[in-house]
């Protein structure tokens, strides 16, 4: 018997106890039960990152001996070390054009997602408060459009996308990552919801002070949407962090690479020692989860508002 | 500024061209990166390229290739059985769990809710990189756990087995997007009337009925959204596999094929950007008859 089968036999003895103790424990056992229940998704869910932070700092020799950590015992007998950043942050990919450094590819990664995301906010939210806070002709006609526009996969136009990128020369650099990402349809939506809600008579007396349209936008009406701004900002960093697709056809100089694709050459790469990978996916995943820690809130609510509003 | 337009209900002196303006950044976007590209990908798949220099008009030979090709159909039986298991594996799970966290405290639920989502920061890429080692017979977690649990597994290869590699990707995704799901059902759920479910349980009816006479009906605009952002989502699987191969091949005998992951091989393997963006037409016919039959289906359910 192994001890998972003793946790669930024992989760389970005290599920039918409670039900047996006449009145309150009628009461208490299906919260109980969902707490066990709750829990064991939580634990199934987490294991996976336990097991990779474990891996990323086990010495390769144990790698394969333990599943999670060595005994206490060993801990400091070099079981446990950083051998496998040092080793990512020392030795540096061999290229044609020359050695690349691992911080490269973090700050490539950076730059991209914080530049995409930021001017795709700015976009979005204009193009969504135009949406929001005019009546103009043709509104409905560019709503319907986007609307359409959403229905149709990505992929479909991939193809042509590399054509164009092809012919305007703007192959193996960022603008071939940056412009075709740079506005979203998803974020015109989002925050066209949000700005529907502020109130009228606030960008009118803005008016009479006479403001500009762009302050009444930028200095008004943006800040009062900032829950949307935030869970919007967070979407699209971890969007732009995580994409493949577009950075492995379209860069080809592996200075230049960000490190999802850095990532699935390594697996290829480091074929006996995955320790060295599973610590660059620990660091690739460390700057999206702080972002998510700080805007979760937000996060959930922007999800979510396009679905219940309708 | 124009003194001269009519009030309307936008208020005094603004300019007309405004809302122009701030939409300008989206419609030349639009014109360049989406109305372009879709009318390019039209005329690409009436051609044959070889490269982005020579084309050749073929008529639906592009097409035609397609739906003889019997990788084409190994693609769509596995995107298809992947979506399929996405819909009616991992929904209940997302559902389930919501309702559980439906009825608890509130900071319990922050809690769960921020655990139970946490995969869906790591990009399917990260993904694929941990599990191709967690899935590693005899040393690999999910064999190691499987063996505990059950007591079978532990030697089983996963990826190079052709019957296992696809259940595999399902129980990666089941761990990627319950969560994600899970949150769309909680807010689905957090909107349902409590009074309707007080008077229910009054009248004598028991937890099951409640849930399918009151809560069903109620978060089914909701249901509706997450099953067709769901199916549109599995057709579009690529990353995941293609990370779990270790961006070689699809798989023993093409079982973690996709549909994008063939569309991928023809455009950018071979180098025939004419049959990559049929199969793109081919995706996006698919993708459109499933949502409107779902959509048709469940308003249909509806009416009566």
């Amino acid at each position: 018997m192994h001890t998972v089968h003793w946790v669930l036999i024992v989760a389970a003895v005290i599920y039918v106890a409670l039900r047996l103790i006449p009145g309150k424990g009628w009461k208490i056992a299906p919260a109980y039960l969902r707490v066990v229940l709750l829990c064991m998704a939580a634990f199934l869910t987490l294991t996976p990152f336990i097991w990779l932070i474990c891996s990323a700092f086990k010495d390769k020799s144990i790698m394969m001996q333990y599943t999670f950590l060595p005994p206490v015992s060993d801990w400091f007998n070099g079981a446990l070390n950083l051998d496998n950043f040092r080793h990512l942050i020392n030795v540096k990919d061999i290229s044609p054009q020359g050695p690349v450094s691992f911080w490269q590819y973090i700050v490539n990664s950076i730059f991209l997602s914080c530049t995409i995301t930021s001017i795709n906010i700015f976009l979005s939210s204009m193009a969504g408060y135009a949406l929001a806070k005019y009546r103009f002709r043709g509104r409905n006609i560019i709503a319907f459009v986007m609307i359409g526009s959403m229905m149709f996969p990505a992929m479909l136009l991939l193809a042509p996308l590399f054509e164009m990128i092809y012919k305007f020369g703007w192959m193996d650099t960022y603008l071939a990552l940056i412009v075709p990402s740079a506005i979203t349809v998803f974020g015109i939506f989002l925050f066209r919801q949000a700005m529907v809600g502020v109130p009228n008579s606030l960008l009118e007396s803005a008016r009479v002070d006479g403001a500009s349209e762009f302050r009444i936008y930028w200095e008004i009406t943006l800040p009062l949407v900032r829950p949307i701004t935030a869970a919007y900002c967070l979407i699209t960093f971890l969007g732009t962090w995580n994409a493949f697709l577009q950075p492995q056809i379209f860069v080809q100089t592996q200075s230049k690479l960000p490190l999802p694709v850095v990532l699935n050459q390594y697996i290829g790469l480091y074929v006996q020692e995955y320790g060295i990978f599973l610590a660059g996916t620990l660091l690739a995943i460390i700057p999206p989860a702080i972002l998510f820690f700080i805007l979760q809130k937000e996060f959930v609510a922007g999800l979510t508002s396009g679905a219940t509003k309708g | 500024m124009s003194a001269n337009v009519k009030k309307s209900k936008g208020g005094p002196d603004r300019h007309p061209l405004a809302p122009w303006m701030f939409l300008a950044p989206y419609l030349v976007y639009a014109a360049v990166f989406f109305a372009y590209p879709l009318l390019y990908a039209a005329w690409l798949a009436f051609h044959q390229t070889d490269g982005p220099q020579a084309s050749v008009f073929v008529g639906l030979g592009n097409f035609k290739f397609v739906f003889t090709d019997p990788r084409f159909y190994k693609a769509l039986t596995n995107t298809t059985i992947y979506a399929i298991a996405s819909i009616c594996i991992q929904l209940p799970i997302s559902l389930g769990l919501a309702m559980l966290l439906n009825n608890s405290n509130s900071r319990m639920k922050g809690a769960f809710r921020l655990m139970i989502f946490s995969p869906n920061l790591v990009g399917q890429i990260f993904v694929g990189v941990m599990f191709a080692v967690i899935f590693t017979p005899h040393y690999g977690l999910f064999n190691k756990g499987l063996d505990a649990l059950i007591g079978w597994g532990l030697e089983e290869q996963w990826l190079q087995n052709p019957d296992l590699l696809l259940p595999a990707l399902i129980i990666i995704s089941l761990w990627m997007y319950v969560g994600y799901n899970m949150i769309y059902f909680l807010a689905g759920l957090q909107s349902v009337d409590k009074q309707l479910i007080e008077a229910a349980q009054i009248d004598g009816a028991n937890s099951w009925q409640t849930f399918i006479h009151i809560t069903i009906p109620q978060i089914k605009p909701i249901a509706i959204f997450v099953v067709i952002m769901s199916t549109i989502g599995s057709y579009q699987l690529f990353d995941l596999p293609f990370a779990l191969m270790k961006g070689q091949g699809f798989g023993p005998g093409d079982s973690a094929l996709t549909i994008v992951g063939y569309l991928y091989d023809w455009g950018f393997n071979v180098g025939d950007l004419g049959t990559a963006a049929a199969i793109g037409w081919v995706l996006a016919v698919i993708i459109f008859t499933i949502s409107i039959f779902q959509i048709k289906v469940t308003h249909a359910y509806d009416v009566d």
